[in-house]
């Protein structure tokens, strides 16, 4: 296979976007932990440095991933994901703790976290045990099969403790969705989700009747030769019912006061505005200073290393988890979309993508990596502009990371390596 | 169907995530303020205010040092509330509500807790103020008064209040402002342009250096001195005559129009509105509702003009031909107007123009009225006429002086009388009061006085000021070099001024005269009626007086009025013919006058009114 006609296929709309994210990232990174005294922007004791060099070190890994054959991802994932288990289970023993989190292995100048390359091995591993000519998704006991493979790596991270992390993986559940896992589970997912929502907010009784009205209005509405499944409907009101009144005790013994009070300020369970504002200032204090510095950056935003709010450090973990805020601040509601439309594109390019393929193991693995993505950025954007509760993950290509960086270049690039071979598959 | 289900989703989350940022950025965003930024902190370093000297240079208005105690809320950390408020001296409800004003005012912004504390309290509190985060001490300047006078023409300087805030958001809480006179009419020249350093705060609050490098801040602009046209002498001179007496007193100088003295009796020392004590005196002075010393009679007050208006009514009839200096009136110690006779002072008999002026006649006056109105064929062309030519003098309207007060005045027109009678229902002899500077006419004092360097002058004015000088440099304002010139003719002028000349030589001013000095003046007697009880009842007459001198050459024009003085030449001639004096000449030859004057006041007269008993008017003892 000539390089040349490799270049020829590589599908470039993904790299462009993926240039942009990144360009993107690194100039607001730049902002964030900008200081006077500073004088080359490949400095490594400051962290746009750093980035600048992992972002080098992406590049040359985008072309050895680039460089080698198709099929070695596929032939050699259940390898990766078994390196991947037994580096997570090798960070209790030698692994390095910071901020409290062992997360972390202490490497000569810089920090790796196994856990973002997990994501790429997870979902390299799921996409090769579903693509099994022998796997049949219908079956509960393949489910059950393909459902621990998600499941394994997330148990290791939670006591790191890293729940973030761990909830990403199962985001990969969408692949199964894709690959005929019936929908009834996704249905049912979000109405338990809707229900302990509107259970923490109004209570069980209003819940009950809000059933029972839309139980009148299904009977109003019904076709009168519509035959009501009378058995799993009164299960299904009642298993909700039962549901609801299971979500206070789980609320109040299960989770932890931190966990409250997240839940709390998101659906301002507390009426007192003097009392949510004391909450909203001291627990919700990341989020409210990043939700006030997003507002200042008004349409056209303050302009680049003009955030007032970014210079004195008023939104912590700006460079991180928060990096949008600095977005919001100095290039306001221009620079805000102008992201979020990058990253709608991205994703409608990459299902695209993934559903021209032929392989069924490049189609699944494509989804993986919609699914990982779309995750960190739903829940981080959500999160950095107030709809979502405080959830620590970062934003793909943005944030400040060196293994976010390289896990994600991964995860992205060999999806583009599969893409690009999708017209020779006998090679 | 699934394929369209993952990319709806991902549509459904770009379309939520963008309107919350539009409601974030776009609804809710309150264009960002500097001054509203948390993470911007303003230092104001605020100028001192300019100087204000008198015509000679002599030193009137500086500056003196005052300390205020400034509250920023958000910034304030628990503290011992009771002894900080032995410190200040104030008790803790007190505390309480101010600190309380001050955080509804802005948390983040300063505002001042306790205001201008005297020297010695800023030497106990300035060791302990560190003690007390949130809490500052703000140097700022006061006024300093070097005359106990001239308050109706300096006015005063106050804090700001929370509508000039809204108003002008170049203040910030708990700075100065003018609010009259002088002060406020060249506040922004006199209160120069206050330094701002902006200085970018971390979110511990700590100062991490200047705002971009310091490209917005704002130095400092010293306040202008300026130079006002008032001579400090004959302002502080004729405050003294004016004690126990009400009224208004206009000096100016004819041939630049700049105010020389602007007295208002009763007033007040000036100093009393600076200071701690400033409110307590401020409130005692504004709530005097009988004597009223903040209100500006010589810029407000407007009763008739009486006498004086006849040189006018004088030189209206010369200019239309109704009349030469020699045409003659005969006087029946009094005029008729249809069967009713109006009475007459000067003593009867035929009089010239000369003589009807030095003596007062109204007769004279009121044939000269009505040959002017018979001259035209209806009563509306000649009220059109006559209007034109007084209104020519400055009367009637706002003269634009530079000081932030004043009234209209009044010189009725045609619409005027109208209303009151009907369209075409009205002759001259309705109004034939006018004649004589009485009835619906109204002037202020300014107004006269400046009606008086019109005599003087011949024929024009400059419109009244007291701005002289900003900085170094003589005022080149067009509106105050430019003559005014008014309908009558040059030559009218001199057989009036010499009718005036006799009041001092022969007229109704003879005993007012003074040695070397040639004056013009005109007498009036005002008569003047209140409602006592819903009565109608007549109060002694105002004394009114102008006067201008040399004849020659005139140096300086003024109107006196002086309420329930009874004639002209008794408590206005006095004060005119002294301060004509004192101006002129620097000193005092007529010792009696200015006896009389200082030990004289009208008290008396002032309770009448008041007493609830009957009272005589007029008394011809004083």
């Amino acid at each position: 296979m000539s390089g040349n006609s490799l270049l020829k296929r590589v599908d470039w709309v993904v790299v462009l976007l993926y240039i942009l994210l990144v360009t993107i990232g690194w100039v607001n990174i730049y902002s964030s932990t900008f200081s006077e005294e500073s004088t080359s922007i490949f400095d490594f004791s400051y962290s746009y440095g750093k980035q600048l060099f992992f972002i080098g070190v992406s590049f040359v890994v985008i072309i050895v991933i680039m460089s080698l054959e198709a099929g070695f991802y596929e032939r050699f994932s259940s390898l990766f994901y078994l390196v991947a288990i037994l580096l997570l289970i090798g960070l209790y023993p030698f692994g390095k703790t910071i901020a409290g989190a062992t997360s972390w292995y202490g490497m000569y100048f810089f920090n790796l976290q196994p856990s973002e390359f997990t994501k790429v091995a997870t979902a390299l591993a799921l996409a090769k045990y579903l693509s099994d000519i022998q796997t049949d998704i219908k079956k509960i006991k393949h489910q059950l099969y393909a459902f621990l493979v998600i499941l394994i790596p997330a148990v290791l991270i939670v006591p790191q403790p890293d729940p973030g992390s761990a909830l990403i993986f199962f985001a990969l559940i969408f692949v199964l969705f894709r690959e005929g896992l019936s929908l009834l589970y996704l249905g049912i997912g979000l109405l338990l989700v809707l229900l302990f929502v509107t259970t923490l907010k109004f209570g069980t009784i209003w819940v009950g009747i809000g059933i029972g009205l839309l139980l009148v209005i299904f009977f109003l509405l019904k076709r009168s030769s519509f035959k009501v499944p009378v058995f799993p409907l009164v299960a299904l009101v009642i298993g909700a019912i039962a549901f609801s009144l299971s979500v206070n005790f789980v609320f109040n013994s299960v989770f932890e006061q931190r966990h409250r009070d997240r839940f709390g300020l998101w659906l301002r369970l507390e009426k007192d505005p003097e009392k949510l504002e004391q909450i909203q200032k001291s627990i919700g204090y990341n989020t409210y200073q990043s939700e006030k510095a997003i507002e200042s950056g008004g349409f056209f935003g303050k302009g680049f290393l003009e955030g007032t709010r970014t210079k004195g450090d008023f939104v912590p973990e700006q460079h991180t988890d928060y990096i949008f805020s600095t977005v919001g601040e100095e290039w306001g509601f221009l620079g805000t979309a102008t992201v979020i439309i990058l990253f709608t594109l991205l994703f409608l390019r990459l299902i695209a993508l993934a559903e021209r393929q032929k392989n069924a193991f490049s189609r699944m693995y494509g989804y993986g990596v919609i699914s990982i993505l779309l995750i960190h950025y739903f829940i981080n954007i959500g999160m950095v502009i107030g709809v979502l509760p405080t959830v620590g993950i970062p934003l793909p290509f943005i944030s400040y990371g060196g293994s976010g960086m390289l896990g994600f270049t991964i995860l992205l690039f060999i999806f583009v390596r599969l893409d690009a071979n999708r017209l020779n598959e006998w090679t | 169907m699934k394929k369209f289900l993952l990319s709806s989703i991902i549509v459904i989350i770009g379309i939520t995530f963008i309107g919350r940022l539009s409601y974030l950025q776009l609804f809710n965003s309150s264009s960002e303020n500097v001054l509203e930024d948390t993470a911007i902190k303003a230092i104001y370093d605020y100028p001192e205010r300019g100087y204000i000297y008198d015509r000679n240079g002599e030193l009137m208005v500086a500056n003196q040092p005052a300390y205020d105690v400034m509250v920023i809320p958000r910034e304030v950390k628990p503290l011992d509330t009771l002894e900080f408020c032995g410190l200040l001296g104030i008790d803790k409800d007190r505390f309480i509500k101010k600190m309380k004003k001050a955080r509804v005012y802005s948390p983040r912004l300063p505002s001042v807790l306790v205001a201008q504390l005297s020297k010695e309290d800023y030497a106990r509190l300035q060791e302990k103020m560190r003690k007390y985060e949130g809490f500052y001490i703000q140097k700022r300047s006061l006024r300093y008064y070097d005359t106990p006078s001239s308050a109706s023409v300096l006015g005063f300087i106050s804090e700001v209040n929370e509508r000039d805030l809204r108003k002008n958001e170049n203040y910030v809480a708990g700075e100065l402002t003018g609010r009259t006179g002088i002060e406020k009419e060249y506040e922004e020249i006199l209160r120069g342009r206050k330094g701002i350093q902006y200085i970018q705060k971390d979110r511990f609050n700590r100062d991490i250096g200047p705002y971009k490098n310091g490209n917005y801040d704002i130095l400092p602009e010293q306040g202008k001195e300026i130079h006002i046209s008032i001579d400090k002498k004959l302002q502080e001179y004729g405050e003294t005559l004016m004690q126990g007496k009400r009224g208004g007193i206009v000096a100016i100088e004819p041939g630049s129009g700049e105010i020389l003295a602007l007295i208002s009796g009763p007033t007040y020392d000036p100093s009393l509105l600076v200071g701690r004590k400033r409110s307590k005196n401020y409130t005692a002075l504004y709530y005097d509702s009988i004597a009223k010393p903040t209100w500006n009679r010589a810029l407000s007050a407007q009763p008739s003009p009486g006498s004086p208006f006849k040189a006018l009514n004088a030189l209206v009839g010369l200019q239309e031909g109704v009349i030469k200096p020699s045409t003659k009136f005969k006087c029946y110690n009094g005029f008729y107007v249809g069967n009713t006779k109006r009475g007459c002072h000067c003593g009867g008999g035929t009089r010239d123009m000369t003589s009807g002026i030095y003596k007062s006649c109204n007769a004279y006056f009121a044939g000269t009225f009505r040959k002017i109105f018979e001259k035209y064929t209806t009563s509306d062309e000649g009220m059109d006429v006559w209007e034109k030519h007084i209104k020519s003098f400055g009367l009637g309207n706002y003269l634009g002086y530079d000081l932030p007060d004043g009234r209209k005045g009044l010189i009725p027109d045609k619409a005027y009388f109208d209303r009151a009678y009907g369209d075409n229902r009205w002759s001259s002899s309705y109004f034939i009061s006018m004649a004589i500077g009485q009835g619906e006419v109204a002037t202020t004092p300014i107004q006269l006085a400046n009606m008086t360097a019109t005599i003087a002058n011949r024929g024009y004015y400059y419109t009244p000021h007291v701005i002289k000088k900003i900085g170094n440099k003589e005022i080149t304002d067009q509106k105050y070099t430019v003559p005014k010139y008014t309908t009558i003719d040059k030559e009218h002028f001199e057989p009036v001024i010499q009718g005036m000349a006799d009041v001092y030589n022969k007229g109704t001013a003879k005993w007012l005269r003074i040695k070397d000095i040639e004056i013009a003046g005109k007498t009036g007697t005002v008569e003047n009626f209140t409602v006592i009880d819903s009565v109608k009842t007549q109060l002694t007459d105002h004394s009114v007086f102008v006067a201008f001198a040399p004849v020659d050459n005139p140096k300086i024009a003024l109107a006196v009025y002086i309420e329930h003085g009874y004639y002209g030449a008794r408590y206005a001639g006095h004060i005119a013919s002294l301060l004509i004096e004192k101006y002129l000449k620097g000193e005092i030859t007529r010792k009696d006058l200015e006896q009389r004057m200082l030990e004289r006041t009208l008290e008396h007269e002032y309770a009448k009114p008041y007493s609830g008993k009957p009272f005589a008017i007029n008394e011809y003892e004083w």
